[in-house]
């Protein structure tokens, strides 16, 4: 069975194994350069890294990358699986050979994932392991240019550590589960493609916030936290303010909300019109002598504050492990689907 | 043991559907014969044999295979070869990596015969069975089957695709297995042409039903055309169970299956030939089973 799951598997197993080589050789020839080039201080290591248009590329690349493996692993690797087997009828020819069903798609099935679980594990290790200095500094605070997502932060927590892994072997049991459902090697890519990239918005949007308990820190608002007001209404009558944003001391953070709390400790909707003093006159007009000090008194004395809710940079590793457990189960359960789903009928 | 295929009552119907694929199909086919398993399409040929062959599971009834549940196991899947309806094969792997599939997952696999075989008909291991002919693709199919050593063969229709000339050689050269193998065959055709030379015993199949199994040589023995005067219709001959029966204005014509010597004079007994014989089961089902639909002209 072994020499057979490899047989049909390598098809496509090859060309995508050795993009990711491709990539992978990339990274170790130029790894070693960030390492050392970070020696010189994190604030000139990132503005030289900046003009580095090849590093740049090969950073985003990188991030590209370990978001598409799970497609097409799902896609190419887990779709086609089974449904090409009944699509063609060779299914009958190889279950009726002296190999039960379910062995048959055990191995199958651990083949793939193993392949499986060695690219996608290859791939996020060496862009974990080539972005560390990069992600170091941005963590310090010094993100500069394109440099500017922390690790912890949606766009690339799903780039970094195992997450990818689980991914990957999630989007292969997707594809398997749909080509015995459906039945059709095409319409089951299709599904996959849809339910693979559904799950990952919806554990962004939804589910990994929920995993670690986030930090809050309430904060009164003063001119040197005070980063972003929102007004509506045009310049010469603001209606009201319909947020304002701050700055915590905090750096490389995932920032969940920056709220407005009155002195009640009750979320702000809205704040008042006259908050906008505070964030200066419009572009081109001249500054009231005072306005924005009394803004900010004014602010103060009412008794606002800011909270805002964040993971620390520090939760990267928790946030990780638990999402890749939580996909992992999932993986295992439509698994068990797989085997449950592949007895009865052959027609 | 001497039972090969034992089925009771057996019944299946896909999904949903509240069509029977096949209904109440009681059989006992022994060990050691060509069962051909002879039906118009859409009898419940490939029904019956899938579900031997485990593919399938009953909606009703059982079947035993060789004294077991089909495929309820590996080693009972390396006693019964099954080749599917139009011979499925990997088109795009070779003929060689086709035999080694087959070293790989079976145990009792039969290289030397394998190759042999492979080497008699001519065809090189190293061609993609995507460029082989219908025929060849079948003989690729039956060596699979045929290497694992089976003690029961399937055979789904594994002539259908085939021209005459293919057809008649696949046909000699299963003949020329069984007799050095001491297979147990059970192969369906919706042509009695093609089993004729091969069967030794033969199951007919209508509408999802069995109407007749037996020994073809006694079969043969115990049926008969008989011609006589115009008679009532349907009373044929006392005695006898009557298949089928016609009539023109002068002449009765009737088939039996016989129940005792014929003795009866006004009769004209005359022996059936295979192909008469199956015919007249499936038009005795045509004639008296099916209702036949009524003509109204509306003004």
């Amino acid at each position: 069975m072994i020499w057979l799951t490899w047989r049909q598997l390598r098809l496509q197993a090859v060309p995508v194994a050795a993009a990711v080589a491709l990539l992978l050789v990339a990274l170790a020839v130029t790894g070693p350069s960030l390492v050392d080039a970070a020696e010189d201080g994190a604030r000139s290591f990132l503005t030289g890294l900046s003009a580095d248009t090849f590093k740049v590329t090969l950073y985003y690349a990188g991030i590209a990358t370990a978001y598409a493996l799970p497609l097409v692993v799902g896609a190419f690797w887990g779709a086609p699986m089974v449904a090409r087997e009944l699509e063609a009828r060779t299914h009958r020819l190889v279950w009726s050979q002296s190999v039960t069903r379910t062995r048959w798609l055990a191995f199958k099935l651990l083949g793939a994932a193993a392949v499986t679980a060695t690219v996608a594990g290859l791939l996020s290790w060496a862009l974990t392991w080539w972005a560390g200095p990069i992600e170091r500094a941005i963590a310090a605070g010094e993100g500069t240019g394109p440099f500017m997502v922390s690790r912890i932060e949606p766009a690339l927590f799903g780039a970094r550590g195992t997450v990818p892994v689980a991914y990957a072997l999630l989007a292969l049991a997707f594809g398997v589960l749909a080509g015995l459902v459906i039945r059709r090697t095409v319409a089951a890519m299709a599904v996959t493609l849809v339910l693979v990239v559904a799950t990952q918005l919806l554990v962004v949007s939804m589910v990994r916030s929920q995993l670690a308990e986030p930090e809050t820190i309430t904060t009164p608002i003063t001119e040197e936290n005070l980063v972003g007001l929102m007004i509506s209404g045009d310049a010469d009558t603001i209606e009201n303010v319909m947020q304002i944003q701050v700055d915590t001391a905090e750096t490389g953070e995932w920032e969940l909300s920056n709220l407005t709390l009155d002195a009640d400790g009750e979320r702000m909707r809205t704040l008042p019109a006259w908050v906008a003093d505070c964030g200066g006159p419009p572009p081109g007009e001249r500054a009231q002598a005072g306005a924005r000090e009394a803004c900010f008194e004014r602010l103060a004395d009412e008794g606002y504050e800011q909270q805002v809710t964040f993971h620390p940079t520090s939760s990267f590793w928790t946030l990780q492990w638990r999402e890749s457990a939580l996909l992992l189960v999932l993986a295992l359960g439509l698994g068990g689907l797989c085997f449950w789903r592949i007895r009865g009928d052959a027609p | 043991m001497t039972t090969a295929l034992r089925t009771h009552e057996l019944g299946k119907r896909y999904g949903r559907s509240r069509h029977w694929a096949l209904k109440d199909c009681t059989l006992d086919l022994p060990t050691g014969r060509v069962v051909g398993l002879v039906g118009p399409n859409g009898a419940g040929k490939s029904t019956l044999l899938g579900l031997a062959a485990g593919m399938l599971v009953p909606t009703a009834g059982r079947i035993d295979v060789l004294g077991e549940a089909p495929s309820s196991g590996s080693e009972h899947l390396a006693r019964v070869g099954f080749v599917s309806q139009d011979a499925p094969t990997y088109r795009g792997m070779s003929v060689a990596d086709h035999l080694r599939l087959g070293a790989h997952l079976n145990p009792r696999w039969d290289d030397a015969l394998v190759r042999e075989r492979i080497d008699r008909l001519g065809i090189d291991p190293s061609r993609r069975t995507g460029s082989l002919s219908g025929g060849q693709r079948a003989q690729i199919a039956l060596t699979m089957a045929i290497g694992k050593r089976p003690e029961l063969l399937i055979l789904d229709e594994p002539v259908a695709a085939l021209d005459p000339l293919a057809r008649r050689e696949f046909m000699q050269d299963l003949m020329e297995a069984v007799a050095e193998q001491d297979l147990t065959v059970v192969l369906s055709s919706h042509l009695v042409s093609d089993l004729e030379r091969a069967c030794d015993y033969l199951v007919v199949l209508v509408d999802s039903q069995v109407r007749v199994a037996g020994d073809l040589e006694e079969l043969l023995a115990s049926h008969r055309r008989m011609t006589g005067a115009r008679r009532p219709s349907d009373v044929g001959p006392a005695g006898h169970h009557v298949v089928t029966a016609s009539h023109t204005d002068r002449q009765s014509t009737f088939v039996v299956r016989t129940g005792g010597p014929l003795v009866d004079p006004s009769w004209d007994a005359t022996p059936l030939g295979l192909e008469d014989l199956v015919l007249a089961y499936l038009r005795g089902d045509a004639s008296y089973e099916r209702p036949r639909p009524t003509v109204e002209v509306v003004r």
